[in-house]
Order: C-alpha cells, then sequence, then structure tokens
C-alpha cells in the first residue's frame, strides 16, 4: 500500500525524522491561510501517489501567500501526468504547503529489503533527486549499503558510516545519524516495504531534513497497523483491483481482450504467458485462490465482464483442494445469473474433474471446454479474435 | 530414496485445532503420512483425527519423537511458530501460511541462523514424496512414485507439472514447493543439490517465476554442479512491471526480476527450457529421449 508524501512525513516525524514545516490544504484559500501563517516562502506540492511531480508542473515556489493561493488554484483539480502515472495521468486533490528553506546540498537515502540478505538495507547516495534505479545502472559505486541486523537494529557506527561516506559535515553528522535511525525505528514499526527520502538535503541553517518522502507499506502487515490502513486512498487506486481485494481475489487490470480465472497466482501468470504464445492478450491476471467458493467465482466473473475490453473468457483450474465440481457449479451459476455475453472456455483438471465436467456439460450453457492449457489458450484466443472481426 | 521426507518422517501439525489445520490433518492421515501429533497453544490433552495434541513442539517431539512438522497457524502468528519449531531441534518443518509480514520473516531467518532445521516455505504446498509422505496442501492422488524430482515456487503449477510428468508415462521422487514469498527458507539450490545427490531422481523439472534472483541463482549451479539433465520453466513473462502478480515475491522492481532474463540464464545454463505453462511434460521427454505422441 502507498501513501501520500504529506502522509508520509507526518509518519516519518513521529519517529523523530526531521521533515521541513508543512500542512496540506484542500483548496486555494486554505493554502494561502498556511503560507500567511508560516510568513516565509512556500512551495506548493500536488499530492498524487507518484514521483516525478515536479516536472509535470505539481511542485512551485511561491515567495507570497497570494502567489501560493495562485499556485493551489492550477495545481488542485489539474491531471497530473508523470512518468509514474501512466498516459492518463493523475488527479490532483490537495497540495502540501511547506516552508521553503535554503538548500545546501541534495542527498538519497531509501531502505528496502534486500530478498537475498533477508535483511533490510539502508541506501545512500550522493546523487540527491536523481531514480536510485538510475544510479544502480550507472554508477553502483555511488549507492552505499547498511544491511541491519534485526535483533539489534540500525547501529549508530552504521549510520555514522553512511554520514561519512556521504561526505556530511561532522557538525551534521549527529543529526544525520539521529535522521537515519528514526527512520529505520519507522520502518520496521509501520510494517514498510520501501521507504524513501529523495532528497534528503542538508540546509544552509545547518538542519538534515527530508524534503521528501515516500512510503510502501507491506500489505500483509496492515492488519496490525489500524492507522496506516486508515491513510489508504483509494481514488489513487483501480477501482476494479480494489473491489476484487474485497472478495479475497487477487486481481491486476491489463489491456488484452482475454478475461482469464484461475487458481493459484503461478498458473494463473503461466495462463496469461500461454495466451500470448498463442496470439492474444489478457485482460487480467486473477487468482481466485485455492479456497475459492461459488460466490468467489461469482464475483470473479462479475469483475471480469466489468471489462468492456473482454471478448472471451478464459477459465482455468487445476482442483487440488479445490474441487472441480464446486468450481463448475460456481461457473454455471455466474454464467447464468450475469448472463454470459462473451464465449466462455473452461478447462477443469484434477480432484473430482469428470463431475465438474458433467454439470457443464448438463447446464446446457455455451461452454467451449478444453482438455489441457494449450487447448484451452488456442480455443479463447480463437473465440475473442472471432468475436473481434 | 527421496530428498528430505520419506516414509519413516514423523510429522507434527502445529495449528492443528484450526478448521485448515484439521481438514489436511485428515488428508494427510488418509494418504499415509505418520501424523504423529498436534500443537496448538492451551489445548494439550484434545485430539483431532485420533492425534495426540500438546501445548509446545518441545513437549510433542518429547512425548512422540517427531523430527518435522507442518505449520497451518494464521499469518500473524507464523513466524513465531516456525522459530519454536526451530528450537525444538527438528529435521525440517514446511510452513504452508500464506501473507507473514515480511519484517516477522526477517527476524524468523535471524533466529534460524546456526541452526540445523531446514524450513519450506512459507507460502508453499508443502513437500510430498509419492506413496510415502505428503507433507502439505497438494492433492495425493495425482502423484506417483517415480524418477523424477520437481521443484517450484508456485502450487497449482506444480501439479501441472505432476500431472504432465505423469501422462508421459513417468513419476516424481520428491516434489518440493519452496513457496512464492519474497524472503523463505528452502532455496531452488538445496533443492537442485539435494536431487543431484539422490540415487532415486533421474530428472529434475524446476519451476520459477519472475521476481527476485533465485532463478539465476539456481542457473549458475546447474551449470557448474548438476550432471543430471533439467526442464525450466518460468512463469510471468507477460506480467507488468511493478505489479505485485498474486505471490508477494512475484514482482518486477526497477527493472529486474524479468521472465526473459531468467529465461536466458536457464538456457546459459544448459537447462530445457519450456516454452509454454503446458510443454513441461513433452520438453522433458525429449530431453531424456523418450518417445511421446
Amino acid at each position: 500500500m502507498n501513501i501520500h508524501e504529506y502522509q508520509a512525513k507526518g509518519v516519518l516525524s513521529k519517529y523523530g525524522v526531521a521533515v521541513p514545516q508543512g500542512k496540506v490544504a484542500d483548496n486555494p484559500a486554505e493554502a494561502e491561510a498556511i503560507a500567511e501563517e508560516f510568513g516565509t516562502a512556500v512551495v506548493v506540492k500536488a499530492q498524487i501517489h507518484a514521483g516525478g511531480r515536479g516536472k509535470g508542473g505539481g511542485v512551485k515556489f511561491s515567495k507570497t501567500p497570494a502567489e501560493a493561493r495562485e499556485y493551489a488554484k492550477q495545481i488542485i483539480g489539474m491531471t497530473l501526468v508523470t512518468h509514474q502515472t501512466g498516459p492518463k495521468g493523475k488527479k490532483v486533490k490537495r497540495v502540501l504547503v511547506e516552508q521553503a528553506g535554503k538548500i545546501k546540498r541534495e542527498l538519497y537515502l531509501g531502505m528496502v529489503i534486500d530478498r537475498g540478505a533477508s535483511r533490510v538495507v539502508m541506501m545512500a547516495s550522493t546523487e540527491g533527486g536523481m531514480e536510485i534505479e538510475t544510479v544502480a545502472a550507472n554508477t553502483p559505486e555511488k549507492i552505499l549499503k547498511e544491511w541491519i541486523d534485526p535483533a539489534v537494529g540500525l547501529m549508530p557506527f552504521q549510520a555514522r558510516k553512511l554520514a561519512f561516506g556521504l561526505g556530511i559535515p561532522p557538525e551534521l553528522t549527529g543529526k544525520a545519524v539521529k535522521f537515519m535511525v528514526g527512520l529505520y525505528k519507522a520502518f520496521v514499526a509501520t510494517d514498510c516495504s520501501l521507504a524513501e527520502i529523495n532528497p534528503l538535503v542538508l540546509t544552509e541553517d545547518g538542519d538534515v531534513v527530508a524534503l521528501d518522502a515516500k512510503m510502501n507499506f507491506d500489505g500483509n502487515g496492515l492488519f496490525r497497523h489500524k492507522d496506516i490502513e486508515a491513510l489508504r486512498d483509494f481514488d489513487e487506486e483501480d477501482p476494479t483491483e480494489t473491489e476484487a481485494s474485497r472478495f479475497g481475489l487477487s486481481y491486476i487490470s491489463l489491456d488484452g481482450t482475454i478475461g482469464c480465472m484461475v487458481n493459484g497466482a503461478g498458473l494463473a501468470m503461466a495462463t496469461m504467458d500461454m495466451i500470448k504464445h498463442c496470439g492474444g492478450s489478457p485482460a487480467n491476471f486473477l487468482d481466485v485462490g485455492g479456497g475459492a467458493t461459488a460466490e468467489a467465482v461469482t464475483n470473479a466473473f462479475r469483475i471480469i465482464l466489468s471489462d468492456s475490453k473482454v471478448k472471451a473468457i478464459l477459465v482455468n483450474i487445476f482442483g487440488g483442494i479445490m474441487k472441480c465440481d464446486v468450481i463448475a457449479e460456481g461457473v454455471v451459476t455466474a454464467a447464468k445469473t450475469l448472463g454470459l455475453t462473451v464465449p466462455l472456455i473452461v478447462r477443469l483438471e484434477g480432484t473430482n474433474v469428470e463431475k465438474g465436467k458433467q454439470i457443464l456439460a448438463a447446464s446446457k450453457l455455451n461452454i467451449i471446454s478444453a482438455a489441457d492449457m494449450g487447448d484451452a489458450a488456442k480455443k479463447v484466443v480463437q473465440a475473442a479474435s472471432g468475436r473481434a472481426n | 530414496m527421496s530428498i528430505f521426507i520419506d516414509k519413516d518422517t514423523k510429522v507434527l501439525v502445529q495449528g492443528i485445532t484450526g478448521s485448515v489445520g484439521a481438514f489436511h490433518t485428515q488428508q494427510m492421515l488418509e494418504y499415509g503420512t505418520k501424523i504423529v501429533g498436534g500443537v496448538t497453544p492451551g489445548k494439550a490433552g484434545a485430539r483431532i483425527e485420533g492425534v495426540p495434541v500438546f501445548n509446545t513442539v518441545q513437549d510433542a517431539v518429547k512425548a512422540t519423537g517427531a523430527n518435522a512438522s507442518v505449520i497451518y497457524v494464521p499469518p500473524g502468528f507464523a513466524a513465531d511458530a516456525i522459530c519454536e519449531a526451530f528450537d525444538a531441534g527438528l529435521d525440517i518443518v514446511i510452513c504452508i501460511t500464506e501473507g507473514i509480514p515480511i519484517l516477522d520473516m526477517v527476524k524468523a531467518k535471524r533466529f534460524m541462523e546456526g541452526k540445523k532445521t531446514r524450513l519450506v516455505g512459507p507460502n508453499c504446498p508443502g513437500v510430498i514424496t509419492p506413496g510415502e509422505c505428503k507433507i502439505g496442501i497438494m492433492p495425493g492422488y495425482i502423484h506417483r512414485p517415480g524418477t523424477i524430482g520437481i521443484v517450484s515456487k508456485s502450487g497449482t503449477l506444480t501439479y501441472e507439472a505432476v500431472h504432465q510428468v505423469t501422462t508421459i508415462g513417468l513419476g516424481q521422487s520428491t516434489c518440493v514447493g519452496i513457496g512464492g514469498d519474497p524472503i523463505n527458507g528452502t532455496n531452488f539450490i538445496d533443492v537442485l543439490s539435494a536431487f543431484q545427490a539422490d540415487p532415486k531422481t533421474e530428472a529434475v523439472i524446476m519451476i520459477g517465476e519472475i521476481g527476485g534472483t533465485a532463478e539465476e541463482e539456481a542457473a549458475a549451479f546447474v551449470k557448474a554442479k548438476m550432471t543430471k539433465p533439467v526442464v525450466g520453466f518460468v512463469a510471468g513473462q507477460t506480467a507488468p512491471k511493478g505489479k505485485r502478480m498474486g505471490h508477494a515475491g512475484a514482482i518486477i522492481s526497477g527493472g529486474k526480476g524479468t521472465a526473459a532474463e531468467k529465461v536466458e540464464a536457464f538456457r546459459a545454463a544448459g537447462i530445457s527450457v519450456s516454452e509454454t505453462p503446458s510443454d513441461m511434460g513433452r520438453t522433458l521427454a525429449r530431453r531424456l529421449g523418450l518417445k511421446v505422441k
């Protein structure tokens, strides 16, 4: 789960991470009032779940409250397109109004979970403002890393190594260490999966501050952080994916024309691959899970059919614990209640497969059955293209 | 012979009194697995499917001589259950639970360091040595004893491979689901080296998926250390970047972890790559010089 910059800064400051003084505004008048209250120059920043906002015109420096109002008026309601939003862009609902400080140096600080090492790793780089992936690809030697032992946490010496490695002057290392230790504490306390401070700035006034902040959270850890879960912004998510997750379905919408319903993530990915191999293109990834019920199958169908791009549907089930006859009943009920408007190809294998096939055959519905995955993919690609012609 | 588990493996079920644990206890008993005890804190003295329940893994080990456990406890408590099983000195712990917070696994991995126990999973279908012992949630009846070792990150895709191996007239020595989580216990290399050392295993099917670099590392191992034929498949060739494809670990991030890179690594290591998921059996047959229609 992602959150907005202003929310991330709110979370981080609770753990002793220094952030600029700032407040969020929903309209231009509020932005003006905040700037007035600060009595300094401010930066007005669009709040969307994507980076590259500055280049897209979503970040403006304002010398006066009136200017802040004017920029807020321009930004709130605009559709911001950045390299991370996709071509459709994202609509801005609010802005963060922050005191503007004088920046001396811009650095990068990030934390992720290193899968290979099974450790949280803190990464730092002198290339502030650049994407870490770019730095990693072009100048990997510029990324400093410290792997953190979960039993003792980030040790001060590790933070000092990073601070000195970045060339932070001795009089500021104390603040830098405090910043990094705070960041690590916030990371583990909230079940973060990624935290990025880009840029981390050294100011003319001798402060070490998070000018930007990005936090992603591990969905599996959210159950124990109701306060973090409350920060979720559904407007930033694909509504169909959100709805699917409510029914325990793992769904990702894609650009193709063939709707897929599969049990198991690996088999679901493999089914998409098979469709592509046969010359088609999947409209979605959908894993109904191991213990799907007839109700889950119905919901899965409804979600697939709500996508107007879908020209044919492929159901690929390898029943293990999940029985084929239960799936077949779910498919038949869904097809009858929802009114099947596109060709449906079903491939069943595994537990109670014969019973399942009988149920499909007895339903008198126009269901095309397939012998195996390859056969199913061929048939569904054919069906989807036939309809398009 | 087989790897990791066989007819003499004595198994505990952690989380045996939950609905999932109880159901699979019955399924495993039916298959012939020696389930000797269960563990649910506070439920000592109870019986599930005739199996005695204990408060702690240590108590259960003392009373039953168990050397393996399988975990069906909910995600918030599963990492703790793994650590408890390690503390009790079992040979192998198989964690089925899906959805364990990743930072819990970071801590558990730290706890596991220096201990002899092997962890398989989490978020996996389990391990089966057909005809001898089934530990996990896979449908037992699709398997048959044989000479092909299977290792995979995915559950249902493993069933697909098992089915295809059976269809070409062969069987399986042992099938190991290592799970789809970004941090897990046993990795591809652990399983491959065990298959290489197992006299009964003649060839291996390895099924990977997008995300991480475990497949690339496994390919390097195959090239350097394996003499037995290996057939591979990588799921997720059509997966978009930056989207988590069901499994927590299946995500292409920062342009790394794509299927194309993994397939390339497989080929370079002399692994016969199955172009599509429905060709795993046929690719194996070709590699072994078997005639299959």
